[in-house]
């Protein structure tokens, strides 16, 4: 891996992880766990148009390790990890077929990381009631998704860096 | 243009999501019906059913969680977590409803409306 590239990968993580600490200031305003802005799927949608979607990968994933293990308990962890992979893997996806921008493969990541949340909230809490919560979730994903894809698309497209 | 298509794309993926979360909505809202129990979970183990007739203070979890039951609902009414999402989230009558504290792996959800012949009452 080229230097440049490492170098701007770093950063990456790096912003990714202010922006979840950021986020974790910002005091929760909805009573139902789960909901938020995810303002580090910024750092994860620029990593996947500037560098490739491995290195948003790395993003996401390390992001979440480091995260948990600074601000965070193990079952954030679990929840944080089973969104940060379903998202990831909608994203990668949607945006091979090259047919959205980066604001509907945003949408795509909020939505699909809080229903991996979900899915993990059933798992370990062994009960499925709170699928209640995921038309909630969905629409927060979604609302939050696109004000998070647009502010991805401007970096993407201001931000100058050849890797 | 190319950036135009995209727009569209997007617009209709982003009404896709809008709409599936109100079809989950009503779908959900649809098989609503008054619940007789409240019942607690903690890692997802039964540790409690409680009548939604009777008014009541419950600690519990050895007391990391207060319920509350008066006039047929259901609430949490403190917890010892940072957040306390559980005690905002207000209360709950109907069957399925839930309350949910992530950091004690705790739910409390209502459950059928008639007794259930088997009323295991844990403090």
């Amino acid at each position: 891996m080229k230097t440049k590239k490492l170098t701007v990968l770093a950063l990456t993580i790096a912003v990714a992880m202010i922006l979840s600490y950021l986020e974790s200031m910002i005091p929760a305003f909805v009573a139902i766990p789960g909901i938020k802005m995810g303002l580090a799927n910024i750092a994860v949608v620029f990593a996947l148009y500037k560098l490739g979607w491995k290195e948003a990968a790395g993003v996401s994933l390390l992001r979440v390790v480091l995260v948990s293990l600074l601000f965070g308990h193990l079952a954030s962890f679990f929840y944080s990890f089973a969104g940060a992979v379903l998202s990831l893997l909608g994203m990668i996806l949607l945006k091979k077929t090259e047919r959205f921008s980066e604001v509907a493969v945003s949408v795509t990541g909020g939505v699909l990381h809080n229903v991996g949340q979900i899915a993990m909230a059933c798992i370990l809490l062994e009960t499925d009631v709170v699928r209640f919560y995921l038309p909630f979730l969905i629409l927060s994903g979604t609302l939050a998704g696109v004000v998070i894809g647009v502010a991805a698309a401007i970096l993407v497209r201001r931000v100058k860096v050849e890797v | 243009m190319a950036d135009r298509k995209k727009l569209l794309f997007d617009a209709g993926l982003i009404l896709f999501f809008l709409l599936a979360a109100l079809a989950l909505y009503l779908g959900l809202a649809a098989g609503r019906e008054s619940g007789g129990w409240a019942v607690v979970r903690v890692d997802g183990e039964v540790t409690g059913r409680y009548s939604l007739s009777e008014n009541g203070t419950y600690p519990l979890n050895g007391g990391s969680n207060i319920l509350v039951i008066e006039d047929g609902q259901a609430w949490l009414s403190d917890a010892d977590c940072p957040d306390k999402l559980c005690v905002q989230q207000g209360r709950v009558r109907y069957t399925g409803q839930v309350i949910t504290c992530l950091p004690n792996r705790l739910t409390v959800t209502i459950e059928g409306g008639e007794d259930s012949g088997v009323d295991i009452i844990v403090g």
